[in-house]
């Protein structure tokens, strides 16, 4: 049943595949009829030097009109055969990259409608390596692996039929012998395995010894630890010296083994092809056809069984790239989209219902009004539907339920581009681009000037931090933020709001590693930015909470209570007990 | 490279021992077209069974002796790679040791990590390869020659010219393709990178509409990679037909010539059988050598980053004086360091004195230059200007380890290694019995965290201290600290997991230790330094305050906005945040 199941996956991405191949349809049947022509001229030069050899007997004895002419006809053959060989080669490239090219951009132009839903759902790594690996793998399996599998098998087949015409006899010997190779190839690498199974784990304990040591080398350095190390290191290295000499030694055998049992093969043939010819059934320049195939023969048959379980992966590794590039889109933006006229700030939610888990009903009947210039703190505990009302805001998911506008239009009636537009973020989990300092900041508006962007950093207080980088603002940061500490990526963060600054701001008050003093200063500069600008704050901070406008009290994903600080003290209900349990000692 | 051989002299047996194995291996092959044209000649024109035979029987035994010979070779060249390595990984593992925490930093971990696995696995390859196989291609293809000119002088010259001809395209593309497969390599690195930015960045690139921009900007990555594959493409499809080409006009040239020979009686048939084998072996094993070139490359180069760093010595001078023993005076003298030249300074003119036994504070936001300050007290970092000083005598002075056996420093990240409880206490002293080590700890604040676990000091500890909640790996790295009974004590935001009633009970027991020893705590908590007996404010790498709490309040106006904002918000520290 599984093996049916996986059996159809594989149809069906083989299917897809094709749908990719078809536009070049013409450049594969070409470029195997190329191949075609290639694998049958080429194993027709054996046995026209075999002919021509016959030509030439002995002293006196040598056919120079025939020869001349098999001569000619080799070179016609030799040249004809490199030609398309050549084109072949070039059309199976073109072919080969110009799918992978199609391919990869269609998972990536998906992977920007995806909703967030799904993409939320899976580790960053693995759609990664489906779109590199899978589509390196599958390139290299199906397309390159396809012709070289149609090659091989013809020239398995030829070689066959050419043989059987100069001797039956002798191709069965060989027939019978060449798999002999193959079997003990296989035979000495399952031995292997375990040797090199050992050598692995043991390389394995040898780099996390590594990552650990060398990653805390300064650690090392300040406790004095360095001669503990050394010997803890060389313990393990002597046992990878022992380990690593069997397995490679034992594995480096498999070449000379195979190289034997060919060599066996040839003198077989030899031995079976003289006694042949003695008997009259074969001319020398047979013979010597005869040699020059068993020497080729074995090769297709090596490839073969090595392209096969490529094959097999490449078709797997197709499946879940189409299992990326099938997912279904977000709901598209209306084909008539409204706009606001001017965007003034003013968010209302009315009975929203929504949860990521149908089965876990997350907020039920959520209604929310925030008129232009509303500071908003959502306060509640973790898993209170906090981070969900952003991701509600933002767009970046729909509720089952209920309406959400911006200024009275529908969010849902307009772009998703210009809902975004007109919302600053600045989330816990900060995010930077790889890129020079600038270029992360100007991230949203790549064509802010020079002035605007140290404006912005001034008044983020990160404009000093990047004054003392080695290269200020053109020093390069790898993705993620490479070195920088997490305050001054949350700085960062911040600065390249500063430089957009819509009319409402969403902020996950991300001050958790940025120290007190920072944080006083971009407190300050949040509430000069804050000034007439609609903003959604989900706070940690009492100072934050006391000065908001609207305190949202969630829990459960629903607000149970809803006012500013003073007017929910008075109501005496659960943020009074709260506020009394936590923030008054 | 003279440092490579030096190092290999070890080996010598092996080095000469393997290539010549695989010398015999190649004869064995060399003679098997010889071998042809006698069964040829002497058996078949002869009409002769018995020759047959023979011949057939030499076949196998030079198959058998070629095999013999190259197991033989492996055997020595697998000894000579792995030894090779495994004293290499040894030799710069230790000389990694000897680094300062500038060089470390230059170096970067991440670097020095990649030589020690990856670099140094392509060096074995390219060690096992290159004995294996740099001599005998060569010797098979030159062999091939020499056994055309023994047998006829005239035709063997057709080899000469083909070996020319063969080696020219072979190594012209496989060595002319190499930049253009580093472009495809780097190409389809940027096509990973783009795709992970686009993923883990998805909200902020839809937040700030820049879909596509980032479309654009991947079809360009995207075509250019593309491109660099068709490029590559074009040349490396060119090879196999262009040398089969070569090789198959040669034979055609080598048979016509071959049929004069044969006719004037210069040649036999057998022979010329045998000349047109040796030309098949060619091609092959010029392809093999063409690649293993291309490894060795790669291996040279891994081996010359590896060289580099095994010719860094540490930037740091050792001193020779030794610390003298009791108690220590601490002073820092108009202190000014800047990690780089051209870099803003990370501390400017600092100066400030601590006498035995006293507590100095150290407050100031990120980045203000907290850390740097008590790094330079065991030089991690020297100074660019100005002095540190103990008892008067600037800590360049004395021996490394002298100087930092007597301090001990409980770092921001508290790591632990793999191991126990105890081997990881024990790293303050290796000397140290159960008694001290539990006195330690209990100083600490971390007997708790012993008795927590079934196996006391015994306790497993997994790599990075995982199996330990963070408040746990930091009360066990303040132990490991105090087990040297540290004459100086540096606490680097050390306290930051521990709760209020924890913090307090351990800056008391600190207080109260039998030594007395001078205790640096940075800290961005005004709470953690107030009983200080001196604290200095850092800001942007300036000192714009010294003094004890009440004085800083009166006097420091940072200090003062510090303390008053963590005053606003002390309670509600981790409180509205569950």
């Amino acid at each position: 049943m599984k093996n049916r199941e996986k059996h159809s996956s594989q149809m069906q991405a083989l299917r897809r595949v094709l749908t990719y191949v078809r536009p070049h349809m013409p450049l594969l049947m070409l470029s195997l009829l190329l191949n075609l022509l290639t694998v049958v001229l080429s194993l027709l030069i054996p046995i026209l030097i075999g002919r021509g050899i016959d030509c030439i007997l002995a002293a006196g004895n040598v056919d120079f009109t025939r020869l001349l002419t098999l001569l000619g006809q080799i070179v016609a053959c030799i040249g004809a055969s490199a030609l398309f060989q050549w084109l072949s080669g070039l059309l199976n490239n073109r072919l080969t990259y110009g799918t992978v090219r199609d391919i990869r951009q269609d998972a990536f132009r998906r992977i920007q409608v995806l909703p967030l839903s799904f993409l939320d759902s899976r580790p960053v790594g693995d759609t990664v390596s489906r779109m590199v690996s899978d589509v390196d793998t599958f390139a290299d399996g199906l397309l390159m692996g396809f012709t070289q599998f149609f090659s091989g098998v013809m020239t398995i087949i030829g070689t066959l039929i050419f043989m059987l015409t100069l001797s039956p006899l002798i191709t069965l010997a060989v027939f019978i012998l060449t798999p002999l190779s193959l079997f003990v190839a296989r035979f000495i690498s399952s031995r292997t395995y375990r040797m090199f199974r050992l050598q692995s784990s043991t390389r394995g304990e040898q780099t996390a010894l590594i990552d650990e040591t060398v990653g805390n080398q300064k650690l090392i350095l300040a406790f004095s630890h360095e001669q503990a190390s050394l010997e803890q290191f060389d313990e393990i290295n002597s046992r990878l010296e022992e380990c690593s000499l069997k397995a490679t030694f034992f594995s480096s055998l498999v070449n000379p083994s195979t190289r034997f049992v060919n060599a066996l093969v040839y003198a077989a043939v030899a031995l079976i092809g003289a006694l042949t010819v003695l008997a009259g059934g074969l001319s020398v320049g047979g013979l010597t056809s005869f040699l020059s195939y068993a020497n080729q023969y074995t090769k297709p048959f090596n490839e073969i069984s090595g392209v096969i379980t490529e094959l097999q992966n490449a078709l797997a590794c197709a499946a879940r790239i189409f299992e990326l590039i099938d997912e279904e889109a977000q709901t598209p933006d209306p084909d008539k989209p409204e706009e606001p006229t001017s965007v003034m700030g003013h968010f209302s939610l009315e009975h929203i219902r929504f949860s990521y888990d149908e089965s876990r009903p997350l907020i039920t009947d959520l209604s929310l009004n925030a008129a232009p210039g509303t500071r908003v703190a959502i306060v509640g505990p973790t898993g209170c539907g906090k981070t969900t009302l952003i991701n509600l805001l933002m767009r970046f998911y729909d509720p089952q339920s209920g309406i959400i506008r911006l200024d009275g239009v529908r969010t849902d009636a307009m772009r998703r581009s210009t809902l975004r537009r007109n919302i600053g973020m600045v989330l816990q989990d900060t995010w930077l681009p790889a890129g020079t300092i600038r270029e992360i900041i100007t991230f949203g508006r790549p064509e802010a000037t020079e002035e605007e962007v140290i404006a912005a950093a001034k008044a983020s207080h990160a404009h000093s931090f990047i004054r003392r980088l080695p290269q200020g603002y053109d020093t390069p940061i790898a993705e993620g933020g490479g070195s920088l500490s997490q305050g001054l990526q949350q700085l960062l963060c911040i600065t390249r709001v500063m430089l957009a600054l819509p009319p409402v701001l969403i902020l996950d008050e991300a001050t958790s590693s940025i120290d007190i003093r920072t944080e006083q200063r971009i407190q300050k500069a949040f509430a000069a930015m804050m000034q007439g600008r609609t903003s959604f704050i989900v706070a940690h901070r009492l100072s934050t909470i006391k000065n908001a406008d609207i305190i949202l009290m969630m829990k459960d994903g629903n607000v149970i209570e809803q006012g500013s600080h003073e007017q929910l003290l008075r109501n005496n209900g659960s943020y009074a007990a709260l506020y009394r349990s936590q923030f008054e000692q | 490279m003279s440092e490579f051989w030096k190092h290999m002299r070890k080996y010598r047996k092996e080095c000469i021992l393997g290539p010549a194995f695989k010398l015999l291996e190649a004869l064995f092959e060399l003679i098997v077209p010889l071998i042809i044209a006698g069964l040829v000649d002497n058996g078949i024109r002869m009409n002769n069974t018995a020759a047959v035979y023979g011949s057939g029987g030499l076949l196998a035994l030079m198959a058998a002796l070629g095999f013999a010979a190259s197991v033989t070779a492996q055997y020595f060249a697998a000894r000579a790679a792995i030894g090779y390595s495994s004293d290499l990984r040894h030799r710069l593992f230790s000389h990694i040791q000897s680094f300062s925490y500038a060089d470390l930093d230059h170096l970067g971990v991440s670097t020095l990590i990649t030589r020690m696995t990856g670099d140094i696995n392509q060096v074995q390859t390219g060690i096992n390869l290159g004995l294996r196989l740099l001599l005998r291609s060569p010797f098979v293809v030159f062999g091939a020659m020499i056994m055309a000119f023994t047998i006829d002088t005239r035709s063997a010259l057709i080899f000469v010219g083909v070996i020319a001809v063969l080696f020219l395209i072979v190594f012209g593309i496989i060595l002319g393709t190499v930049p253009m497969h580093r472009k495809v390599r780097s190409g389809l690195d940027d096509v990973t990178a783009a795709t992970r930015e686009n993923l883990s960045g998805v909200r902020v690139i839809r937040a700030f509409v820049q879909e596509d921009t980032q479309i654009s900007r991947f079809d360009r990555l995207n075509d250019f990679l593309t491109r660099a594959q068709l490029h590559v493409g074009r040349w490396t499809s060119a090879m196999n037909p262009l040398t089969f080409l070569v090789l198959d006009l040669a034979i055609v040239l080598l048979i016509r010539t071959g049929a004069f020979r044969v006719d004037e009686g210069s040649l036999s048939q057998g022979q010329l059988i045998a000349l047109y084998n040796y030309m098949g072996q060619i091609l092959v094993e010029l392809v093999k050598l063409a690649n293993l070139i291309v490894t060795l490359t790669k291996s040279a180069a891994c081996g010359r980053r590896i060289s580099d760093i095994m010719q860094l010595s540490s930037s740091m001078k050792d001193g020779t004086a030794d610390l003298p023993p009791g108690d220590l005076t601490l002073s820092f003298d108009d202190v000014s360091i800047r990690y780089s030249e051209g870099a803003d300074p990370s501390l400017e003119h600092i100066s400030f004195t601590a006498a035995p036994g006293e507590t100095v504070g150290i407050i100031g936001g990120t980045g203000s230059g907290k850390t740097t300050l008590v790094h330079l007290i065991p030089r991690f970092y020297d100074v660019t200007g100005g002095s540190v000083r103990l008892e008067g005598q600037d800590v360049r002075d004395f021996r490394l380890s002298s100087l930092r056996g007597a301090v001990g420093i409980v770092p921001q990240h508290a790591v632990l290694f793999q191991g126990t409880i105890r081997s990881n206490l024990l790293w303050g002293n290796p000397d140290a019995d159960d008694a001290s080590l539990m006195e330690a700890a209990a100083a600490a604040q971390a007997l708790d965290v012993l008795d927590k676990k079934e196996k006391g000091l015994d306790e497993p500890v997994e790599q990075g201290g995982r199996n330990f909640s963070g408040g746990q790996r930091q009360r066990l790295t303040i132990a490991r600290a105090l087990v040297r009974r540290p004459r100086i004590l540096i606490l680097d935001d050390s306290a930051s997991a521990l709760d209020y009633a924890t913090d307090a009970a351990l800056r008391k027991s600190l207080r109260s230790l039998p030594y007395h020893p001078i205790t640096l705590i940075v800290s961005q908590r005004t709470s953690s330094v107030r009983f200080a007996d001196r604290i200095l404010v850092l800001d942007d790498g300036v000192c714009v305050g010294q003094g004890t709490h009440e004085q800083l309040l009166e006097t420091c106006p940072v200090y003062r906005e510090i303390h008053e904002a963590q005053q606003a918000d002390a309670a509600a520290e981790g409180g509205m945040k569950s």
